[in-house]
């Protein structure tokens, strides 16, 4: 292919986990100096391809060639010394050292540590690729996207000259993700080759040279980027054309739901979370919540579900049929989702909270129901009548009812645990990160979930950190910036970078910055 | 191109997805059937004895006697009743180790009712105090570090071991007071005369009481994990104690209800233990029950149907190995060391039912021309 030499070669992988061929004689090539962009649903094998490629997991059949050699990865130390480095998408940072001191962690070396040196190759590295980064700033101080530097530059000091990067841009603001990208394409130019696993198509189309598309851990084929369009590699993904519009309709008849006054909420170290937020969600919209990750939404979702402890302010509960007002604030949780105040927060485990790993699906369905059952003895047989629902109506790909939920992949498992959460028939639905990893498929099954809600009257929270879907489904955005209200502006004609600056900016300063 | 050589990795480990109940059993039979040739080579190594015969005087230990066979069920009504006990606690990640001091503080309230009460109540009524207070006296025991845990989450895999040594000192305080005859410095069989508070015998048997008990313990106990709310709790707090707190569960309330129950349960064991059998008291009456009992719950992964069968086991490699210590004239040690071995196989065939090696194959160098 014109000239471009191919750094990595990978030769009908084959990786089976139990009975699920997760890989199935995948042919991969990736070139020096080009950005390939790694396409697939969930659970189509993405990750797994690339884990192989980082030492993680050794692939059953197969081969790999780098820089056209056979060569045998067993465990991540064989993948640095081959210069390949992966930058996960949950950071692996000590906090309570300095840039410096995590990215020489584990090199081996001298018996005196000469710190003055690292720093200053850091900075060379830095320097020859636009990053900002300072040598000798504490990691606890930092945010997401300077950890993420971090990340990477600790790859590249050892050498690495093929780099993975899972969802580098899921934690990250629109300016955050330009720096990134500029950055991304320095290394390109210096030689470097670059593989990208991401869901958000326009990334794709803007930094990527070519894609490659997996499908059910089959490859599907690859080209370039340039030759290729949002819809032709939508339907290469699912292998079925697929329509990507999100509907917004007005909000019918908005009542208010749910008005959250002056709250004020600090977490267990006495940092104060939220600062003074108050707003007004009315039913049948959707009413969206912006920020950089930690500015305070998950504190937000937890005190209106009684599960966050407020240190002032009120929340006040309409309630759908009689009009009465009720107070949340000091109401146990049980109570308030009795009340209709449904909470689906998706954490970055996905599981850690809301779902059980080692229960099957009709166990987890029971979570919100089983004080139903009669007297001392739970029931069970309507959650599994829920759970078959759900695996109908969601399109659930698992083996069975039975399946432990954490066997399943990341999309369905949050499928069981939106489509529980829905199935509630709340009048308050406050979702967080609902599609968070999710591919395009199954992220537009819950926009559509959500709309339904919407137009059954549901006051819907939805915090969310992919700006462009926020823009495009919701009918209001909070803005949240460091625990305090940055701004709260109509769905409609909200721009990208006017979002992203409030959310770095209390008001987002002035427009023409 | 290169064709320098590949080092394909000799084996690989990967992890099982579900595999199939018939062939977890076929390999847990072959760990067995391994651990008895295993412990039948060693047998002839060490002591030259025919491993054969040695086997036939274990079972013979076991079973030979018809007193043998109810010996045998009672210690493992005895056992299962403990490991029932500590299950909930477990179930919920709650390192209850404290079940030997759960088990002295039922023994030492059984004890005391005894001594105190007799002739004071009616037989009948004796045994009912008896057992109230066994079973309150063991569950405020498990309270005790469930109630710190709860409010300000202390560790309880040190609380519990702690309060096993306050409950033998307890004890061995007790016996000095209840000392007969004076100067034995033991309790002595209580109440020989009167008999009052001996559990009754059914027809000549005075074991199967205790059996019987624990049966319906065992059948109440797979009901109230499997089917209750309480025993869902239990399985979410214990898996993600975060998601509990997020459904609405009192995860705090949880943790001290079930540790009054595994605490209750200990007690009853000891119930069973001074009423049931020995009638008396000593501070070593649990013989460490507490501490197998853990084993002996993790063996059957908390299902209380395999618990019958972990415990079956146990004791009967208990009994056999001292019977081919008498038999045979051989150092106790030695059936310990049977034990070990068989136990090892049992536990280390786990690794081979969640995992699965990979040796190497034969596709590894077919499609390197192709390149």
């Amino acid at each position: 292919m014109d000239g471009k030499t191919a750094a990595v070669q990978m030769r009908d992988i084959t990786k089976s986990f139990g009975s699920v061929k997760a890989n199935d004689k995948v042919w991969l090539d990736i070139y020096k100096g080009e950005i390939l962009a790694l396409l697939g649903e969930n659970g189509s094998g993405k990750t797994t391809l690339m884990n192989m490629l980082s030492g993680i997991y050794y692939p059953d059949e197969g081969q790999i060639y780098v820089d056209g050699r056979e060569v045998v990865i067993r465990s991540p130390k064989d993948a640095f010394d081959l210069g390949i480095g992966m930058i996960h998408q949950h950071f692996k940072l000590v906090d309570v050292l300095t840039a410096a001191e995590n990215i020489i962690l584990g090199l081996p070396g001298k018996g005196k540590l000469d710190i003055k040196s690292v720093a200053a190759k850091v900075r060379e590295i830095s320097e020859r690729y636009g990053f900002e980064v300072d040598p000798m700033q504490k990691v606890y101080d930092m945010s997401v996207s300077q950890k993420q530097t971090v990340e990477i530059v600790k790859v590249l000091y050892r050498g690495a000259d093929i780099l993975i990067l899972d969802e580098p841009t899921a934690v990250l603001t629109p300016q955050e993700t330009d720096k990134l990208f500029a950055v991304l394409r320095n290394m390109r130019d210096d030689g470097k080759a670059i593989v990208i696993i991401t869901h958000k198509l326009h990334e794709v189309e803007e930094l990527s040279d070519r894609v490659a598309i997996l499908r059910h851990g089959h490859f599907v084929g690859d080209m370039p980027t340039k030759k290729t369009n949002a819809g032709e590699m939508t339907n290469m993904m699912v292998g079925r054309p697929v329509v990507l519009n999100i509907d917004r309709p007005e909000p019918k008849n908005p009542q208010r739901r749910l008005e959250v006054k002056h709250l004020t909420v600090q977490d267990e170290d006495g940092v104060t979370k939220l600062d003074d937020v108050s707003f007004v969600a009315y039913s049948g919209e959707i009413l969206g919540v912006a920020g950089i990750s930690g500015s305070g939404q998950k504190e937000l979702l937890e005190s209106i579900a009684g599960l966050h402890r407020a240190e002032g302010g009120s929340i006040i509960y309409v309630d759908p049929e009689t009009g009465a007002e009720e107070e949340l604030i000091g109401k146990d949780p049980r109570d308030i989702s009795d009340m209709g105040v449904a909470l689906s927060f998706v954490p970055e485990d996905r599981l850690g909270m809301g779902l059980v790993g080692d229960m099957d699906l009709s166990d987890n369905m029971m979570l919100r129901s089983f004080r139903r059952g009669r007297g001392f003895f739970t029931d069970r047989k309507s959650p599994h009548k829920l759970a078959e629902r759900v695996v109908e109506e969601l399109d659930v790909n698992t083996p069975s009812i039975e399946t432990p939920v954490r066997r399943l992949s990341g999309g369905n498992v949050q499928k069981v645990l939106v489509g529980r959460e829905i199935s509630s028939a709340p009048t308050v639905l406050l979702t967080a990160y609902a599609v968070r990893g999710l591919d395009i498929n199954s992220s537009y099954t819950i926009y559509e979930l959500i709309n339904k809600q919407k137009a059954r009257g549901v006051a819907v929270v939805y915090v969310g950190e992919d700006l462009d879907v926020l823009l495009e489904l919701c009918d209001r955005i909070l803005v949240l910036c460091g625990g305090k209200v940055s701004g709260l502006i109509p769905g409609r004609g909200a721009t990208k970078r006017r979002v992203g600056l409030m959310m770095t900016k209390l008001g987002g300063g002035t427009e023409d910055e | 191109m290169n064709n320098g050589k590949v080092r394909v990795p000799l084996v690989h480990i990967s992890r099982r997805s579900a595999l199939p109940w018939y062939k977890a059993w076929a390999i847990r039979g072959i760990a067995i059937v391994l651990a008895l040739i295993v412990c039948g080579i060693l047998t002839t190594l060490l002591t030259g004895e025919d491993p054969i015969q040695i086997y036939i005087s274990m079972l013979d230990g076991a079973f030979g006697t018809s007193r043998r066979i109810w010996v045998l069920l009672q210690n493992i009504a005895i056992l299962l009743c403990v490991s029932l006990a500590l299950t909930p606690a477990f179930k919920m990640r709650f390192w209850n180790i404290g079940g030997e001091g759960q088990i002295l503080a039922g023994c030492l309230a059984t004890a005391a009712c005894m001594i105190c009460l007799d002739e004071v109540l009616p037989n009948w009524l004796l045994i009912a105090v008896m057992l109230v207070a066994s079973l309150l006296a063991g569950g405020i025991w498990g309270l005790i570090p469930a109630f710190f845990k709860a409010k300000w989450n202390t560790n309880e895999t040190l609380f519990t071991l702690m309060m096993n040594y306050v409950a033998i000192q307890l004890v061995a305080f007790f016996i000095i007071i209840w000392e007969s005859p004076v100067g034995s410095g033991n309790v002595g069989i209580i109440n020989q005369q009167s008999q009052a508070g001996w559990l009754p015998m059914i027809g000549t048997n005075r074991y199967m009481l205790n059996v019987l008990i624990v049966a319906v313990i065992t059948v109440l106990m797979y009901v109230y994990l499997k089917y209750t709310k309480h025993g869902y709790e239990i399985s979410v707090v214990g898996e993600s104690e975060r998601t509990a707190r997020y459904v609405g569960i009192k995860v705090e309330r949880v943790i001290m209800r079930t540790m009054l129950i595994s605490g209750a349960l200990c007690g009853l064991a000891g119930f069973l233990l001074v009423a049931g059998t020995d009638h008396t008291i000593t501070t070593t009456i649990s013989d460490n029950r507490g501490f197998t009992a853990v084993m002996v719950s993790w063996l059957a992964k908390f299902s209380p149907i395999f618990m019958v069968f972990a415990t079956f086991l146990i004791v009967f490699l208990d009994r056999g190995a001292s019977e081919i210590a008498s038999d045979f004239g051989l150092n106790e040690a030695f059936g310990d060391i049977l034990t070990g071995v068989i136990l090892f196989f049992i536990i280390g065939c786990e690794f081979f039912i969640t995992y699965q090696l990979h040796f190497r194959g034969r596709h590894a160098k077919e499609a390197a021309e192709n390149v």
